[in-house]
């Protein structure tokens, strides 16, 4: 991360974008945004807007690479070449293969993947725009698109970022505070069963530093959390008005 | 004992429905003497049984089903049969020949080609083998007329209604025949297009109010109100 | 990982059992490591090389340096470049072929302790601001996989680097010129990887390969020379408590200190 001169924080305490440190970004959600899809959502946090889409569970080919007792969850993470300031080459980076891989294991805790032996169940995420902490907008909208197609889940992942910026521990990270602030802790958890599904670091944090953030991550979690709920339901508000 | 929702309200993924010595039921699993849902739905408590009715879910084979599905593959001895659930199923040669069948005579694309519409039973299925068709009743085999209705699986016994009231309704008030596959796929036969049509609306109407009450009385104004627009039908 | 490494069933019990006893199948403590041994400069045409034995896991560092163009936001610093190679001669389960999720996951958290912990002063790297710099390739190459690759690579990459040895060099009218003689990379901080696996909701430090088979998720976290943590990284398809994250951190800054303190760093 590099040192830039640019005041990260003002006198009064309050970030670039004017929010106070434990405060989110404006967040939007809607589900069931795709029709072609099994389940999709769609999600602006700040400035990211992000889609997410699950096609399955279906047979899975090469049939070699199904296994025997369980589903195959897949996933792709990607970035839209006009997400960014610079043109992004549309080829998979390394950084793409990475988030692929932690996004997966952070949302196969929450499905049930034993019910449903060699299938498999493919979750694309495209990243239009992005403005910080991608991945952990990606898994927020993931698992809404999983619930949306009706896959059995153990909970909803939430997924929030922490980090520290000029010697502020702050929550939900946006592109300039991740790109020039001191560290970054992406986390994603799931509320009933209490656990940490995605964890990683970058930046220099010390070991009291680092558990302060993980905490202010989980209850920006926890925010987060109440909000996909809301947009699963908002989906179906319909049905329930008529029936009461 | 207590339960965290009144019946038949909406629930999503991870929502706590009951803590204590309840059964999880469908779409519900258990953890740490909690029940949970696992799927978008709306909870019903019965007796120590808690179950959710799931308003978003895909068609699981059972044996017995009667499923409706499009031949997607013609092998060397049957044919591949895309019936809209995880796992592809299988329509053996003989199964249809009714005798054992010959590769060197035999030619399955003049019985079944890729793209067409079969009626069948799921004759087995488990969780290492993909199922198997039969259509050794009446009334199975392969479809060669009507037009077809996709809906969400977990909807079809809506459509069916209490005793079968809903759908002998919409057959005696729009004069069509129809089959309805448990894989949420529907196949209705009518006198005209017309008839199929209204069918084809009273069905989708159904989907979309599936958890309301009242349902099967306002689905028969609705096609008589439809049927006087068109003035009259000959049914 | 493939069928082909399935853990014998019964092994896993046992395994699982000892570990919700504090033992292991190796007779080691939930927090010990295995054995490190550390070989330097076994390649003699890379400016840095390193082997590393964890237990019977084997991984190989080569550190190559080229002159190239410094990132247009750091236009002062030398660049880094970690790659990580599973070769197919080091397990059943490596495949030949372009890196795949699990080399490039290996890869950039090595690449991410180095770089965070600042271990390299990359503005002494830099030739022409803006214009030329030098290049630090680290290639890793696990030679024999037998359990937290993690480790043994970031071991494997910190021996090389303190092992590499930049040619002398002047510039002439924007040239590079090679003058005789060799100085040492500036390395300055030494970030340690301590990896962990959960098995039967207990943590266990340097999985072996059977213990990475059965494990429900692995967590590595990376410390520097202060006990300040540079990198953190979950993997696998399950999860940690808070609780457990935290634990993890007390135990990895120590694990770090005793082996920066056996190498010497």
């Amino acid at each position: 991360m590099s040192q830039k001169t640019e005041k990260l924080i003002d006198k009064k305490g309050l970030r670039i974008d004017g929010r106070k440190p434990d405060e989110l970004r404006p967040i939007k959600i809607e589900v069931g945004v795709l029709s072609n899809a099994d389940g999709s959502a769609y999600i602006e946090q700040g400035k990211n807007k992000i889609l997410a889409a699950v096609y399955g569970p279906k047979e899975l080919h090469p049939k070699h690479l199904a296994l025997p007792d369980r589903m195959v969850l897949r996933c792709r993470y990607h970035m839209a070449p006009f997400s960014v300031q610079e043109r992004k080459s549309p080829a998979p980076s390394r950084r793409e293969i990475e988030l692929s891989k932690v996004i997966r294991e952070a949302i196969e805790p929450a499905v049930f993947v034993e019910y449903y032996p060699r299938t498999a169940v493919d979750i694309f995420i495209e990243v239009l725009q992005a403005d910080g902490s991608t991945r952990c907008t990606s898994i927020t909208a993931a698992s809404l698109a999983l619930a949306d197609a009706g896959i059995p889940m153990r909970d909803l992942v939430a997924a929030c970022s922490a980090g520290k910026v000029e010697d502020m521990i702050v929550l939900d990270l946006n592109d300039v505070e991740d790109k020039v602030g001191t560290a970054d802790v992406p986390v994603a958890y799931m509320p009933n069963l209490g656990v940490i599904t995605l964890l990683q670091m970058d930046g220099i944090l010390t070991s009291e530093e680092f558990e302060k953030a993980v905490n202010l991550a989980i209850e920006g979690c926890m925010k987060i959390y109440a909000m996909q709920r809301e947009a699963l339901k908002a989906k179906y508000v319909s049905v329930k008005e008529v029936e009461e | 004992m207590p339960t965290f929702f009144e019946r038949r309200q909406l629930v999503v993924p991870g929502d706590l429905l009951a803590e204590g010595d309840y059964v999880a039921g469908e779409n519900t699993f258990k953890s740490n003497n909690k029940i949970y849902a696992s799927r978008i739905g709306l909870v019903e408590y019965e007796d120590n049984k808690v179950n959710v009715v799931a308003l978003r879910a895909f068609y699981i084979p059972r044996v017995g089903d009667t499923v409706i599905g499009t031949v997607v593959e013609v092998g060397f001895n049957g044919w591949v049969v895309d019936i809209n659930a995880p796992y592809l199923a299988l329509l053996r040669a003989s199964e249809v020949l009714n005798r054992s069948f010959k590769p060197q005579k035999d030619d399955l694309t003049q019985v079944l080609d890729v793209g067409d519409l079969v009626v069948a039973k799921i004759a087995s299925y488990d969780r290492t083998h993909n199922p198997q068709l039969s259509v050794d009743e009446p009334g199975l085999g392969k479809i060669t007329r009507g037009q077809i209705v996709k809906i969400t699986p977990t909807k079809i016994p809506r459509v069916i209604g209490k005793k079968g009231s809903m759908i002998s309704m919409i057959k005696q008030e729009t004069g069509c025949h129809i089959i309805l596959g448990q894989n949420g796929i529907i196949l209705i036969t009518g006198k005209s297009p017309e008839d199929e049509e209204l069918a084809i609306m009273a069905i989708h109407k159904i989907e979309e109010e599936a958890h309301t009450t009242g349902l099967t009385d306002r689905i028969l104004q609705l096609i008589r109100k439809e049927k006087e627009k068109k003035g009259g039908l000959k049914t | 990982m493939t069928a082909a490494t399935t853990v014998v069933r019964v092994k896993q019990k046992q395994i699982a059992q000892l570990i919700a006893k504090g033992k292991r199948l190796d007779g080691r403590g939930l927090t010990d490591y295995r054995e490190i041994k550390i070989e330097q400069g076994i390649i003699e045409r890379a400016e840095g090389s390193a082997k590393v034995l964890l237990g019977k896991t084997e991984v190989m560092v080569g550190v190559k340096i080229e002159t190239g163009e410094p990132f247009p936001d750091t236009p002062n610093e030398g660049v880094l470049t970690v790659n990580a190679e599973l070769v197919p001669l080091a397990s059943p389960t490596f495949e030949p072929g372009p890196p795949d999720e699990n080399s490039i996951e290996l890869a950039r958290v090595v690449d991410r302790g180095i770089r965070e912990s600042k271990a390299i002063d990359l503005e002494k790297l830099c030739i022409t601001p803006g214009k030329k710099v030098f290049v630090i390739f680290v290639d890793i190459y696990v030679l024999n996989h037998d359990g937290n690759l993690i480790d043994a690579s970031a071991l494997a990459a910190m021996t090389a680097l303190l092992n590499t040895k930049m040619f002398n060099y002047e510039v002439e009218n924007g040239e590079v010129k090679i003058k005789p003689g060799y100085t040492p990379l500036p390395v300055r901080r030494h970030p340690v990887a301590v990896t962990f696996a959960k098995i039967n909701d207990r943590l266990v430090v340097d999985p072996w390969l059977e213990e990475e088979q059965i494990m429900d998720a692995r967590l590595t976290i990376t410390t520097d020379d202060d006990g300040n943590i540079c990198a953190v990284q979950k993997g696998g398809s399950g999860c940690f408590t808070p609780k457990q994250v935290f634990e993890a951190v007390q135990i990895a800054k120590e694990k770090a200190a005793e082996i920066r303190k056996k190498l010497g760093w």
